[in-house]
């Protein structure tokens, strides 16, 4: 495998990125986590931006050819999934909150934040996967009865 | 300003992340979810070590840019689930439980090495 990689892709990759980082930045200013506190700010940006990619990625990866010979763009996927979901979403961050509580003298709202956020970042991109699928399967069926 | 700051660091972080996961797939093969796993632990410990730096626009270009946008959270949590989807389900465990232990480990050796500089 040659690892040259497509200048638009890196640059849609940086666009979504510099987009995800951007919003996820407002909404830390929008709802700054008080020292001490359960960081639910970090906990919702990473949640919502699990449920996006889940539907992202069956959107653009998941086609079935029988209904639909549209193929998605080939930079949606660096700039929206790779880009802005990758971007927007942040585990370095949810690292440092974790550590935070955990040495700041409040271990069990530490592994909470540990934990919760991961059981639920899985369970919103299951949702998101499922739910999309479920969308597809329906739309796919509609067309195939109109045909 | 503070808004170039995290745009400029979110626009060279997540294309490091893309190039990071191409070279891992690459050297190691498409299994393990490597790249992500290796990204997520390294920007933990760049963002640990960063604790020990006091410039705000520092923070915001390194940190909520660079550190924020290099890791991720969706993508690891995709990549979680397809593994499970495809059957590889002690895969999924372990990324989920390896990402987690080494990416707070590096935390943690972040914010001690920063507190010894």
């Amino acid at each position: 495998m040659r690892l040259r990689a497509e200048p638009p892709v890196v640059g849609a990759v940086a666009a979504g990125g510099a987009l995800g980082a951007t919003a996820r930045y407002g909404a830390g200013l929008l709802w700054p986590t008080p020292h001490g506190a359960f960081p639910w700010t970090t906990f919702t940006v990473n949640v919502t931006g699990c449920a996006l990619l889940g539907v992202l990625m069956v959107l653009l990866t998941e086609r079935s050819t029988e209904w639909s010979t549209a193929v998605p763009h080939p930079l949606l996927r660096p700039f929206l999934g790779t880009g802005f979901c990758g971007g927007f979403t942040t585990f370095s961050t949810y690292g440092l909150e974790t550590e935070r509580l955990l040495s700041g003298g409040d271990p069990t709202r530490g592994l909470l934040y540990l934990g919760g956020t991961v059981v639920t970042a899985l369970a919103a991109v299951l949702a998101g996967v499922t739910a999309a699928r479920a969308v597809r399967a329906r739309t796919g069926r509609g067309r195939v009865g109109r045909a | 300003m503070n808004w170039l700051l995290v745009v400029a660091g979110g626009a060279v972080g997540a294309p490091l992340r893309y190039l990071a996961d191409r070279a891992a797939r690459a050297r190691f093969g498409p299994g393990f979810p490597w790249g992500t796993f290796l990204v997520n632990v390294a920007g933990s410990f760049l963002l640990g070590l960063l604790t020990g730096v006091a410039s705000v626009h520092v923070h915001l270009l390194l940190g909520t840019g660079l550190c924020g946008a290099l890791t991720t959270y969706s993508t690891f949590s995709y990549e979680t689930l397809k593994l499970y989807e495809d059957g590889e389900k002690g895969y999924a465990v372990r990324n989920v439980a390896a990402s987690l232990a080494a990416g707070l480990g590096a935390v943690w050796l972040g914010v001690r090495a920063a507190g010894l500089l």
